[in-house]
């Protein structure tokens, strides 16, 4: 036991869980959390909109699999992180959000910058925290982190009444700790393995579909052994991308509204699917009822509420997804041999043969998005780290960055943020200061958190920006070419701001390039820049992505 | 398109809960935000002072109630969820009823009635009476249909709660 201020406890607690950075912005009712910091061998990172607080700390995250940690006050602070912990809520990130909030007798006041954060942040939180005394601090800080960072992962808030912060009361640290109604299924039960071994074996033409859950549970390695034993082509979600490496032969990209022509018409013809850490969500399915309605279905995954929540599936498998692969590898391996090649291989090669060069891309320009990214790819190092942001610009990053190794492609898949990328970088960068780190980016988008460019350059996270610069809500515009007679209602942007401009203002490097040659020499200078560096690149306004599926409908009905 | 029929049915189910401040909302927050539509609700205390016991009462098929049972069990607060047979459950629920009386034929009736149902009566006054009738659903939905013949001023039903026999 000793004795300290609910303050000290949490920056104690906060450093027994080997928390190193926090990011965050501070304010009235967390000032003597601040205090305390200020002596601790935390680094804190100053935002300047708390939004991207919460983004950086889920790029921490996601690059790092450590949670990430973001602070802000009471109130608006507060209501601001909302975003950002919906978005690590939709994308199962461990960040940990810390709240001021006004002293207990004031709340339920209506006090000066109260507000229910608890109640807000309820459906968009794993769990959530209000102590009333500190002596509960180390333990909910503990509780906090295990939460966040076990099974499936996600955010967990801790709000802290002010007055709790200075009470001075005995702590006790726990080394370990028991909760009672948190029990996470890590082992996969083997009679359901059993089941699944059953049906691959016998699979003619096996198809595995690859998700989010692979990179959380680290499973990448056994996946690719999974794979290649059954010799089963391997899709993955837009959440999977980067779980397995995309110049794998086996591999067919990503799927889904705007996956690849060759997953999305590959697994129209399987007979047994094996969904890893996969949630069946309707921007990777199309149209529920018309995915794989005839194939045998396996499910890995560690939320026992994802099975069957979307898809009716033959053998559900509850578990740790790597776990589970190693268990599911052991028991095929008995049964099959590792071949070269087989009927339906040839056939998945035949495939991508014939869907190769479908999508058109305009030869006659030079900065198409389609060719920048596949320039960006051969200028960049394979561990390079890519964020985006969202809309057009994330979905040709998805079908035009291949990447190879698993964490390397941090995008905001459920929420669908936009202003995601730019503050996710810095945090990537922050856990992973020795690779190169690239946020692609909108016009759009990028404006949302530009304000980020003052915490990169005053805090020394280099990182680049390219902006695939439509001065347009592209997606937006996109629907409204295909689904609204071309009526464009408020997607023009307008040439402005001026990025170049723009990022100088802040410190930072600002390059517009007018052709991929000088594409190329912004990059190499980027990458060896000190300071971040804002690659402006203007492409044709009215450019569309992709292929595409309409939304609501089935993946026969892709349009390229 | 031929749609598969679902089949709605009655089921119980028993949640044991930490006993805090807060449980109840995220449990009737979960219900919301995944649109469960739950008939009745009951919460109180256990043999034990940190553990609570939520009945809740829910039409729906096989798999809604299967997801709902796995969403609850997602809740860091929920300790068990138990759905519960109707062949090996004791279920009582409580229901107070005014009535609207003013004569002595309908007074002397009401009063015969509440024998045969094992009601007793709790207040009367000279223009009304309230009843407290404990039973099962299906009983307490008899005798309403039965008191409704004299005017039902106000009515107050507790929802259900359960345990398994034995």
């Amino acid at each position: 036991m000793v004795k300290m201020s609910g303050s000290h406890a949490l920056i104690e607690a906060l450093y027994k869980e080997k928390v190193d950075v926090i990011f965050g912005l501070p304010g009235g009712a967390i000032m003597p959390v601040y205090d305390v910091l200020l002596d601790s061998r935390i680094r804190h990172i100053l935002v300047r909109h708390e939004q991207s607080a919460a983004h950086m700390a889920d790029g921490y995250a996601r690059a790092s699999g450590k949670p990430g940690v973001c602070m802000a006050t009471s109130g608006p602070g507060a209501t601001n992180l909302v975003t950002g912990i919906a978005n690590a809520y939709m994308d199962s990130s461990p960040i940990i959000a810390i709240t001021g909030q006004v002293p207990r007798a004031m709340i339920g006041k209506d006090a000066f910058q109260e507000t229910d954060i608890i109640g807000i942040t309820t459906p968009i939180t794993k769990y959530n925290f209000q102590p009333r005394h500190a002596s509960e601090i180390p333990n909910i800080v503990k509780i906090a982190f295990q939460i966040a960072s076990t099974g499936r992962p996600g955010p967990v808030v801790i709000d802290l009444p002010k007055d709790v912060q200075t009470e001075v009361a005995d702590m006790d640290f726990p080394e370990k700790i028991e909760i009672r109604g948190y029990k996470p299924n890590i082992s996969p039960h083997p009679l359901q393995v059993e089941k699944a071994t059953e049906l691959l074996t016998k699979a003619e033409r096996p198809f595995i579909l690859a998700g989010g859950g692979v990179i959380i549970s680290n499973a990448s390695q056994n996946l690719q052994a999974v794979a290649e034993l059954l010799l089963a082509p391997v899709a993955t979600t837009f959440m999977g991308k980067s779980c397995f490496p995309e110049n794998h032969p086996l591999s067919l990209g990503v799927i889904g509204m705007h996956g690849t022509l060759e997953a999305n018409k590959s697994v129209l013809e399987t007979d047994v699917l094996l969904a890893v850490g996969v949630r069946f969500s309707d921007r990777s399915t199309g149209k529920i009822d018309e995915f794989c309605p005839d194939t045998k279905i396996i499910q890995i995954d560690i939320d026992p509420s994802e099975i069957g929540k979307n898809k009716a599936v033959d053998v559900p498998i509850v578990g740790d997804v790597n776990k589970t692969l190693i268990e599911l590898q052991k028991s095929l391996s008995k049964r099959l041999e590792k071949r070269e090649s087989s009927l339906w291989s040839k056939r998945i090669q035949q495939i991508k043969e014939e869907h190769r060069d479908k999508i058109k891309i305009d030869q006659g320009k030079d900065l198409v998005p389609q060719k920048v990214l596949r320039e960006l790819r051969e200028l960049v190092p394979n561990d390079t780290i890519v964020t985006t942001e969202v809309g057009q610009n994330q979905m040709w990053a998805s079908l035009y960055f291949k990447v190879y190794k698993p964490r390397t492609f941090i995008s905001s898949g459920g929420l669908g943020t936009m202003g995601f990328g730019f503050p996710a970088a810095i945090g990537v960068k922050v856990a992973k200061p020795d690779v190169p780190v690239f946020d692609i980016a909108g016009d759009g988008s990028f404006t949302m958190t530009a304000n980020s460019l003052a915490t990169s350059v005053t805090e020394n996270i280099p990182v680049t920006v390219v902006i695939l610069n439509n001065s347009m809500l592209g997606m937006v515009a996109q629907w409204q070419r295909l689904f609204y007679n071309r009526r464009y209602s408020a997607v023009e942007l307008g040439a402005h701001p001026d990025f170049v401009k723009l990022a100088e203002a802040f410190g930072a490097h600002g390059i517009r390039v007018g052709s991929l040659d000088e594409f190329k020499k912004a990059v190499k200078q980027a990458l060896k820049s000190d300071v971040t560096t804002v690659i402006d690149v203007p492409i044709p306004p009215e450019e569309n992505v992709f292929p595409m599926i309409p939304a609501g409908k089935s993946l026969r009905e892709i349009i390229y | 398109m031929v749609m598969e029929e679902k089949e709605e049915k009655r089921y119980i189910i028993s949640i044991i809960v930490e006993n805090k401040p807060g449980v109840l909302y995220r449990a009737a927050n979960m219900f919301r935000r995944r649109g469960f539509n739950i008939d009745s609700i009951s919460v109180g205390p256990t043999e034990r002072k940190d553990l609570a016991r939520m009945t809740i009462t829910i039409n729906g098929d096989d798999a809604t109630v299967e997801q709902l049972v796995k969403q609850l069990g997602k809740l860091i607060d929920v300790i068990k969820v138990s759905v519960l047979s109707t062949k090996n459950t004791v279920v009582r629920e409580l229901a107070l009823i005014k009535l609207h009386i003013t004569d002595a034929k309908a007074r002397s009736d009401i009063i015969n009635y509440a024998n045969v149902f094992k009601s007793r009566i709790i207040d009367v006054t000279p223009g009304s009476m309230i009843l407290e009738i404990t039973g099962t659903p299906d009983k307490i939905d008899a005798f309403l249909n039965l008191a409704a013949t004299f005017g039902i001023k106000e009515m107050a039903r507790t929802g259900i709660t359960a345990l398994i026999r034995g």
